[in-house]
């Protein structure tokens, strides 16, 4: 007879914890959380302390104080009467406004340097080639400053403009003035606006809304969505005969037309810019150093981008290419339906950090006195009040935030156009 | 079919033709012009309108740089130069660069102290020989590059000598106390044991130690305060120094993020993720006001170990991701291979998945480096005086006030060099290292 016995029972010696695979970890981690916090704890006393002995405890009030300080290129009202905290919320806008526009002239311009990089026109191909290295291998600040810097010394002072034989005139049929002191372009203007919304009243985060825009913007959606339902049903007869129903003019006319109408009924028209005493008045002014910040960001970042491309149209084997010829397809259409399609899979991770790097490289913007987020909160708010602590974390925080939204947006995009694994 | 085919041919021929020469259209450069410049009209017209630009740009740019403005000694006696060259205004002013490089090279450091920053720098290119040209360089150079590091800031900031080797000490105690108690216990209590006697030596003893030593053989250098760094001394020693000290720290932390340990993961992940998502100014500004603030009351760091810190830790986070972007491409077949041979963990990374990993990872760990070393110029705004800061500090200058492209152009010239010759040496790596027999 077998007696079942209980295989031996492990006690458990302190030892395991050190020798026992099951342990260690456990252990490791441990040990790991402690000297984490014992850091943390360490730098948040030694912070306390040392704000204690400057006599500055933490404190956010700061921000509801007045800036007294004027920030020249802004995209919302602002005095210098107003607090802290509105200067910020105006730098911030003024970070988004140049990520933005620097995203999208990056895009552009990477995207077509990337594709011309693999030119058959040797020349075209070695041109761009030193594009991307020159700007690759010379820091980004050195080209912000340097664009700068050709804006102030080879544009003409707006007193070039006076005059009856002016040394140098308006561009574009008299609607662009280029000057030293920033451009000016024509603005839109409404005769018979509808006015603005005021949102959160006097609040420093307050902003308005202009009608005007939103009663547009309504249209131009409305105006979209008929011409793809005009784009449907010609699918269907197309589905249905084989022949496929011009369509072009009606789908271009409910775009442009309601549009029209309504810019006719606002009364819109443009403000030109004019030389008014030392200065041109009226119309839209670019600050030269919005515009060296713009220029500088997305040349730069654009070359990266083409790599970026250029990475990603060579990864896509050259028997797509064949196959799709093989098909009867036409160069535009293998480069639209078979090349990009999967380029894209291959180009959209890495373009997603050249976003985020064109974010915070906007951060530079305090090299040419650009009032973004760096400017205000970091610079002058920063350096008025002497709350560095304060200042620094929003201004981390401000960025983090961006960031994450950024790589969200663009990992859900980039979700959408990863290869679909059935 | 096969035999209707054959009673329809008329007529076989049974000689060859002679071979005649291709048309001069496809031969020689006329056919390479042909084919690569000219192949269809969009292209010429393409070919014609970038030869015109760029003959203009050139034309432009080499009237520009060719002027006989050398010796210069200020912008008003350029401009004479020029006026009496027959040239009027047109032309760069290279006096500037005459009089200022030794500046923009070294900054505000003793003139008659440029030996030492020279031979650290050097010393520093035989300190890498070894590890950039593993194959014709001697190993046995290793045993100097691992000294190197103290060498290095010993030379440029001079001081007592006991300071350097009390703190390369540390390390061997460190390393003495991990082979004693890995011998005796286990791996995991000897690198805490290493740790820690590391951390005694240099928190409690080292100060006592080299303070008593230094006082009874008084050996070292003149010290040069750091604010009388600068230009691309500094640049570069921000740059090699964190390059350095960003590899390892990103090692651990890509190691670290993909553990299985879930909470040193999440402190990784956390790490990388903030360093990440700021910009390096605001490090910056926290190198250049808050860091003394974390630190025990007192303490006065000085702002260029400060800036290093700030930078190091900012480099280290982007290695880790690439680093991680390296390991994630391995085969786990590797991983399970360095298992059925039974090596440990350390082991199977330091034997095998590490080489590969940052073999695979080597382009982008060089252009982490190319980045690095170009964001050293952000130094300049929180008032350090690198090239681009010491340019502001030239057109100071009553001399050289309106000086703009020349020494923009100088500073761009030399960080091309510098940043071109890594992605270069980058793409030679890459070949020698290719095991793949394509």
């Amino acid at each position: 007879m077998t007696t079942l016995t209980d295989p031996p029972k492990d006690q458990f010696r302190l030892s395991m914890l050190i020798y026992d695979t099951r342990y260690r970890s456990a252990t490791i981690q441990v040990i790991a959380t402690m000297a984490f916090m014992l850091l943390v704890a360490w730098i948040i006393s030694n912070t306390a302390q040392n704000l204690a002995a400057l006599g500055k405890p933490i404190d956010f009030g700061f921000l509801r104080e007045p800036a007294s300080y004027d920030i020249n290129q802004r995209l919302l009202d602002y005095s210098s009467r107003d607090t802290h905290l509105r200067a910020a919320f105006i730098g911030l806008l003024n970070t988004l406004l140049v990520a933005l526009l620097g995203c999208i002239t990056a895009t552009i311009i990477g995207v077509v340097v990337g594709v011309l990089r693999l030119s058959n026109n040797w020349l075209i191909a070695r041109l761009m080639t030193i594009y991307v290295e020159m700007f690759r291998n010379v820091p980004v600040l050195l080209w912000i400053v340097f664009i700068m810097a050709i804006l102030i010394e080879t544009l003409p002072p707006p007193s070039a403009f006076r005059g009856d034989d002016p040394a140098s005139s308006m561009i574009l049929g008299h609607t662009v003035a280029l000057t030293n002191r920033g451009i000016y372009i024509p603005e839109p203007l409404f005769s018979r606006s509808l006015g603005d919304i005021h949102l959160l009243g006097t609040f420093p985060l307050r902003f308005d809304v202009s009608l005007d825009l939103i009663v547009l913007l309504v249209v131009l959606a409305g105006g979209l969505f008929a011409s793809a339902h005009i784009k449907r049903r010609a699918d269907v007869v197309q589905e249905a005969t084989g022949d496929r129903p011009v369509t072009w003019y009606y789908r271009l006319g409910v775009v442009v037309v309601p549009i029209l109408l309504v810019l006719i009924v606002l009364g819109f028209h443009l403000g030109m810019p004019a030389l008014q005493g030392f200065n041109f008045q009226g119309g839209t002014h670019l600050r030269n150093s919005l515009i060296a910040l713009w220029l500088a960001l997305s040349l730069y970042t654009a070359a990266f981008i083409a790599e970026n491309v250029r990475a990603g149209i060579m990864a896509i084997s050259k028997g797509q290419t064949e196959a799709a010829a093989a098909l009867g397809l036409r160069s535009g259409r293998i480069m639209s339906l078979v090349i990009l399609p999967q380029a894209l899979r291959v180009i959209i991770p890495p373009l997603i950090s050249q976003y985020l790097n064109l974010t915070k490289n906007s951060s530079l913007a305090i090299a040419v006195g650009y009032m973004d987020i760096t400017g205000t909160l970091g610079g002058i708010t920063m350096n008025q009040t002497g709350r560095e602590l304060e200042c620094i974390l929003l201004l981390m925080l401000c960025y983090l935030t961006i960031s994450l939204v950024i790589s969200a947006v663009m990992n859900w995009y980039n979700e959408s156009v990863k290869l679909k694994e059935r | 079919m096969s035999d209707v085919h054959a009673h329809t041919v008329a007529f076989v021929r049974d000689t060859m033709l002679e071979q005649k020469t291709p048309p001069l259209s496809s031969v020689g450069p006329l056919g390479w012009a042909r084919a690569n410049l000219f192949s269809t009209w969009l292209n010429a017209a393409l070919t014609i309108v970038s030869a015109l630009f760029m003959l203009y740009v050139l034309a432009g740019i080499l009237g520009w740089v060719i002027s006989p403005t050398w010796f210069g000694t200020s912008l008003g006696d350029c401009r004479e130069i020029l006026a009496a060259a027959g040239r009027d205004g047109h032309g760069a002013c290279w006096g500037v660069i005459r009089e200022r490089w030794i500046q923009l090279l070294f900054g505000f450091y003793p003139s008659e102290l440029y030996w030492r920053p020279i031979l650290a720098f050097i010393l520093l290119g035989v300190a890498i020989a070894p590890v950039l040209f593993s194959d014709k360089v001697s190993p046995k150079l290793m045993w100097f590059t691992a000294a190197y590091p103290f060498i290095f800031p010993w030379l440029l900031w001079g001081g007592t000598v006991w300071m350097p080797l009390g703190a390369a000490a540390g390390f061997v105690i460190g390393f003495f106390a991990y082979r004693f108690v890995s011998e005796k216990q286990s791996d995991l209590l000897g690198i805490i044991a290493g740790v820690v006697a590391a951390l005694i030596w240099w928190l409690v003893l080292n100060g006592l130690v080299t303070g008593a030593l230094s006082s009874i053989l008084p050996i070292g250098f003149e010290p040069v305060e750091s604010r009388r760094f600068g230009g691309f001394m500094l640049s570069i020693t921000i740059g090699v120094v964190a390059i350095v000290c960003s590899l390892p720290l990103g090692i651990v932390l890509a190691l670290g993020r993909q553990s299985d340990l879930l909470i040193v993961k999440y402190i990784c992940v956390g790490f990388i993720e903030f360093i990440r998502g700021v910009p390096l100014i605001t490090l910056l500004f926290v190198a250049s006001t808050l860091l003394n603030i974390f630190l025990p009351p007192g303490t006065d760091f000085d702002i260029i170990l400060r800036v290093l810190i700030m930078v190091t830790l900012f480099a280290s986070a982007y290695m880790a991701e690439v680093i991680r972007g390296g390991l994630a491409a391995l085969p786990k077949g590797q991983y399970e291979g360095a298992d059925s041979l039974g090596l440990n963990y350390w082991q199977a990374q330091r034997l095998i998945i590490m080489p590969q990993a940052l073999k695979i990872s080597i382009p982008g760990i060089v252009s982490t480096f190319i980045g690095v070393f170009k964001d050293t110029t952000l130094v300049s705004i929180i008032g350090l005086l690198d090239p681009l800061g010491l340019s502001n500090a030239i057109r100071a200058d009553s001399n050289w006030n309106g000086i703009v492209w020349e020494l923009y152009g100088f500073i761009a010239l030399m960080f091309f060099v510098f940043c071109f010759s890594m992605s270069r040496y980058s793409m030679y790596l890459e070949r020698k290292l290719k095991t793949d027999h394509r």
